[in-house]
């Protein structure tokens, strides 16, 4: 279990969130939406994305399928299960419990 | 789920690899798309192929994936060299399938638990004292009355059941012309209960079935007798049969796999232990003791107790025997009784061949090993050929462990194959072994389950011998420096002593198992051809029974009616046939003088039965149709020689047991009575008419006919033979027939088995040390051919590379053969017993396998060093 602070955990969180928004969608899209969304702030690399996705659908929490686009090229589109969703719940809360611990600090300090 | 597919993906690795591969171009190309700059996007994404292996590490099992690879590896490694991998795999195979077959049959006769509720507090009761030439010899028979006096003695301790030898009776379940045979066993009433045995069917024996002598006539039937002689018929209960004079009625058949308790031989029926008519005899042995010990009791409380009780028995039963020598008197009270754990039953199968199944599994075992020697040798050349293909490994990054693994994966490739071949190999080969222990009238039936035990075994052997043979080459492998090997020139010294300290061992091995083979061979060779003092050829025997004992005469007329048969030359009598180890064995006393320390045999026969038999008549005459035991009587030379000192003894007399006189009238040759091994007994042939005290001739229930046939083959007329015997004579039936010449073999059945065995394993074991040999040899040229060349240059005569090449591989062989003699000699003394006329010193026995392993030496050395001669400098300097 990664820790929750970790940045791998993050990028964890951050994919199950959009997919749970926006079913099907492929690697790129999610790194777009994630850069996007953030403000261009919070920028993904590009390559790791990758072998965070295998480990997530090795876990069961994303399931993923390939589809032929309209240009003739193949991608390969990720959506939550249901697993994912109980994931995301957990790891959603995790994360609220952390940031609200680390501004309480920052307040009190 | 998740380690499934993980799983599922080692075995479709390029398929995986390709599709990450997709996965990852299709973000660049959907990046270059929303027309960002193709270079940079590349630059962004990072390195592709790291990005793979990562992902292709989390969405399969590594080491399963790497071990995946490397058993790819090693099978094209193993095809590439197909000819030494064949030799390999098949020589291994030999080795383990002839040691699981031993194992088999081991653990079958020796080691497998009878199918009974905890085995383990099974005992068996025997007694140790001195066999009738002096020497001591183990029994295990009992008499009933002594029984039941111990069973009232240890009660608390232990309950004792006592369970008859398995006696192959005739049966018939309608009249007396279908005979049929089954194997017999007594037994005490409780033994099922206390075994824990359910019935298949009907119900089993309980304490109630076995109270009053000759009250119960019933009998349970083991499930593998219901099942092939009744089809499982549920209506064979209630089914009546007769055997002996007694009508039988069947009540229940056993479940589960039991079928008695004297392993090798499957019993058929059981009945109640008071059916024997020995209940009540106290000088009637006929059944083994076994004991069940109570949960939580030892041994040796209840072995003392049941010595008590066995002492004074003794002691009260040695006042019958005023008239025997002290000497026997105080060893037959002193006897010392026994009590063995027997969980995997008791028999004399097992007594017969427990030495020999050990010494043959001592033998496929250094086989084994032999074999295993030579795949080490054979993989230690190969790493070499190897080395630099393993430096390179190394330098680009392989860890120690993983190169271990790689060696290692191969040799599992070759355990694995050569086990494969070997399970098939003792599939056949243990029930062959065991059918070359029957005798025709004696089958032995052992179960040869291959279920977990033998599977284990198989597991285990295959793992052992992959870390025998495969360790070392993987270590040395691993443990390559790849600087020095990619230069070339690692030190071929050290594989070559590795290599040399194997063919020692080999040679050690080798020269063992064909020392041991020689003595078996030499015994067999001895024993079979010992002169038996008579003639087999053309004798048949027919042991025949008859309903109730009918008088001489009757026994006479049949004889009379089978001389008018064609075919047959001769008709005689005879208590039994010779070599069957029947035996009576009397005291002896001459003229009135106490009986005699040396036992003598006795054999009713009748008129015209040596000459049937062709032992010569040295003096005196045959028997006389009026002649009668006791009054006369015909001895052998050995009898001459220990009652008269050798003195012609026609004419005088001797008295036997009871004061039965006889007169000798004849003396003949020597011949065998009971069987091959022990040296010649005096011997007395008594009529086969005998008549009582008051001169009344007694009838009889059973003899044998020794018919001599003019025929070259005399099983020929076995079945007009049977068919004739109760034309002469309703009342009497034949119930077996074998030839003199059977009889004789089966007197060394044992030994041929040993014999050919042992033969077949040394020689298995010398081709193996001789290809083992020529490999290694082979190799060492090879690794030397620029040294040889540049000697070759520098003009050494032939001779001279050819003793360079082998000086050192046949110092090997003699320190290995050295080893082997002292082996040999203290291997010796644990085979004596199995052994016959032949000793371990003896010249021939020891010369013979060293000169054989010299030659093999010398033919596996020849190609090499033609190989060495011929070298030729010039190509072999330019070459390199």
């Amino acid at each position: 279990m990664p820790k929750p602070d970790s940045l791998q955990g993050s990028l964890d969180l951050l994919v199950l969130k959009i997919l749970s928004r926006r079913p099907r969608l492929h690697g790129y899209a999610i790194m777009s939406a994630i850069q996007g969304m953030s403000g261009e702030v919070l920028r993904v690399e590009e390559g790791s994305l990758y072998p965070a996705l295998h480990r997530m659908e090795e876990a069961g929490w994303i399931r993923a399928e390939w589809i032929t686009k309209d240009t003739g090229r193949r991608a390969r589109m990720y959506e939550l299960t249901a697993a994912g969703k109980k994931r995301l719940a957990v790891a959603e809360s995790r994360w609220q419990a952390v940031t609200s611990a680390v501004n309480r600090v920052l307040r009190m300090a | 789920m998740s380690w499934w597919s993980r799983m599922a993906n080692v075995f479709r690795g390029d398929l995986l690899s390709r599709e990450i591969d997709e996965e990852l171009e299709s973000h660049i190309e959907e990046a270059i798309e929303q027309g960002r700059d193709p270079a940079e996007a590349r630059r962004a994404f990072g390195a592709a192929l790291r990005r793979r292996e990562e992902s292709r590490d989390i969405r399969l099992i590594a080491w399963l994936d790497s071990l995946r690879a490397d058993a790819v590896f090693g099978w094209r490694q193993l095809k590439k060299n197909k000819v030494t991998s064949a030799a390999a795999i098949l020589s291994l195979a030999l080795a383990i399938g002839a040691c699981t077959s031993a194992f088999r049959i081991i653990d079958a006769l020796l080691l497998r638990p009878l199918p009974v509720t905890e085995p383990e507090r099974l005992y068996v009761l025997s007694r140790q004292g001195f066999g009738a030439d002096g020497k001591p010899a183990t029994y295990d028979g009992c008499e009933y009355p002594l029984f039941r006096q111990m069973r009232t003695a240890v009660r608390d301790k232990a309950e004792l059941i006592a369970i008859s030898y398995p006696m192959r009776m005739d049966v018939t379940y309608g009249s007396d012309h279908e005979m049929e045979r089954a194997y017999r066993q007594y037994i005490s009433g409780w033994m099922f209960g206390s075994f824990g045995l359910r019935p298949a069917l009907g119900r089993l024996f309980t304490e109630n079935d076995d109270l009053k002598p000759g009250a119960h006539p019933y009998a349970v039937l083991s499930y593998d007798y219901w099942s092939h002689r009744f089809g499982q018929d549920p209506k064979a209960i209630g089914r009546t049969f007769r055997m002996g004079n007694e009508l039988y009625e069947i009540i229940g058949v056993a479940a589960g796999r039991f079928t008695g308790t004297e392993t090798g031989t499957v019993t058929d029926i059981f009945v109640p232990t008071m059916m024997h008519a020995g209940v009540n005899r106290s000088n009637w042995s006929w059944f083994r003791t076994w004991a069940r010990l109570k949960p939580g009791v030892a041994v040796e409380p209840v072995r003392d107790r049941l010595r008590a009780v066995f002492r004074a028995f003794r002691e009260e039963r040695v006042k019958e025997f005023a008239g025997w020598p002290k000497q026997r008197r105080d060893r037959f009270v002193n006897e010392t009784l026994l009590l063995e754990p027997a969980a995997a039953g008791v028999s004399m199968l097992q007594r017969d061949y427990r030495r020999p199944l050990a010494a043959l599994g001592v033998l496929v075992a250094l086989v084994l090993l032999i074999a295993c020697a030579n795949v080490a040798n054979l993989m230690t050349a190969q790493a070499a050929a190897r080395a630099r293909e393993m430096a390179l490994r190394v330098s680009i990054g392989a860890g120690r462990w993983r190169l271990v693994q790689l060696v290692l994966v191969e040799s599992v490739w070759l355990a694995f194959l050569a086990s494969a071949i070997g399970g098939l190999f003792a599939w056949w080969s243990a029930p062959f072994v065991v059918g070359m222990i029957d005798s025709p009238d004696n089958p032995a039936r052992l179960s040869l389950p291959a279920d977990w035990r033998v599977l284990g075994f198989g597991l285990a052997l295959a793992l052992g011998v992959t870390f025998l043979f495969g360790l070392a080459p993987a270590l040395r492998a691993s443990g390559v420096k790849p600087v020095r090997a990619l230069k070339g020139g690692e030190d071929p010294h050290s594989r070559r002593r590795l290599m040399h300290a194997l063919v020692a061992v080999q040679a050690a091995f080798c020269f063992l198992v064909l020392f041991v083979a020689g003595l078996f061979v030499t015994t067999f060779d001895r024993l079979s051809n010992q002169p038996t003092g008579f003639s087999a050829e053309r004798i048949l025997t027919l042991d025949t029974v008859s309903e109730r004992a009918q008088p001489p005469a009757f026994w006479d007329q049949v004889a009379e009616h089978l001389r008018a048969v064609p075919g047959v030359e001769t008709v005689a009598l005879a208590g039994w046939a010779l070599l069957t180890d029947s035996s009576r064995t009397e005291f002896v006393s001459i003229n009135g003088a106490p009986p005699t320390e040396v036992l003598a045999y006795f054999l009713d026969v009748s008129p015209g039965w040596t000459e049937a038999m062709k032992i010569p008549l040295i003096d005196g005459r045959d028997f006389r149709a009026s002649d009668t035991s006791p009054g006369v009587a015909i001895v052998n030379n050995a009898f001459a020689k220990q009652y008269f000192n050798g003195e012609n003894p026609i004419g005088k007399s001797f008295e036997s047991r009871g004061g039965m006189r006889f007169q000798i009238v004849g003396l003949v040759r020597d011949a065998r009575y009971r069987n091959m091994r022990e040296p010649i007994l005096p011997t007395a042939y008594v009529p086969f008419h005998s008549i009582n005290a008051k001169g009344v001739s007694q009838p009889r229930s059973w003899g044998t006919f020794i018919v001599r046939t003019s025929g070259s083959n005399p099983l020929a007329l076995a079945s007009i033979l049977r068919r004739e015997v109760p034309r002469a004579r309703p009342e009497f039936r034949v119930s077996n027939i074998r030839t003199q010449t059977e009889i004789n073999q089966s007197q060394t059945v044992r030994e041929r088995l040993l014999a050919m065995l042992a033969l077949f394993f040394a020689v298995v074991a010398l081709l193996l040390a001789g290809v083992g040999l020529y490999g290694v040899l082979d190799y060492s040229v090879l690794q030397r051919r620029r040294e040889i060349g540049i000697r070759i240059a520098i003009g050494a005569q032939a001779g001279e590379i050819a003793r360079r090449v082998t000086v050192d591989i046949f110092a090997m062989v003699l320190v290995g053969a050295a080893a082997g003699v002292a082996l040999g000699m203290a291997a010796v003394r644990y085979i004596e017993s199995l052994l016959y006329q032949v000793k371990a010193t003896d010249l021939g026995v020891l010369a013979l396998p060293s000169l054989t392993i010299l030659a093999a030496a010398l033919l596996a050395a020849l190609p090499a060093v033609v190989r060495a001669v011929r070298i030729d400098p010039v190509t072999m300097l330019r070459a390199e």
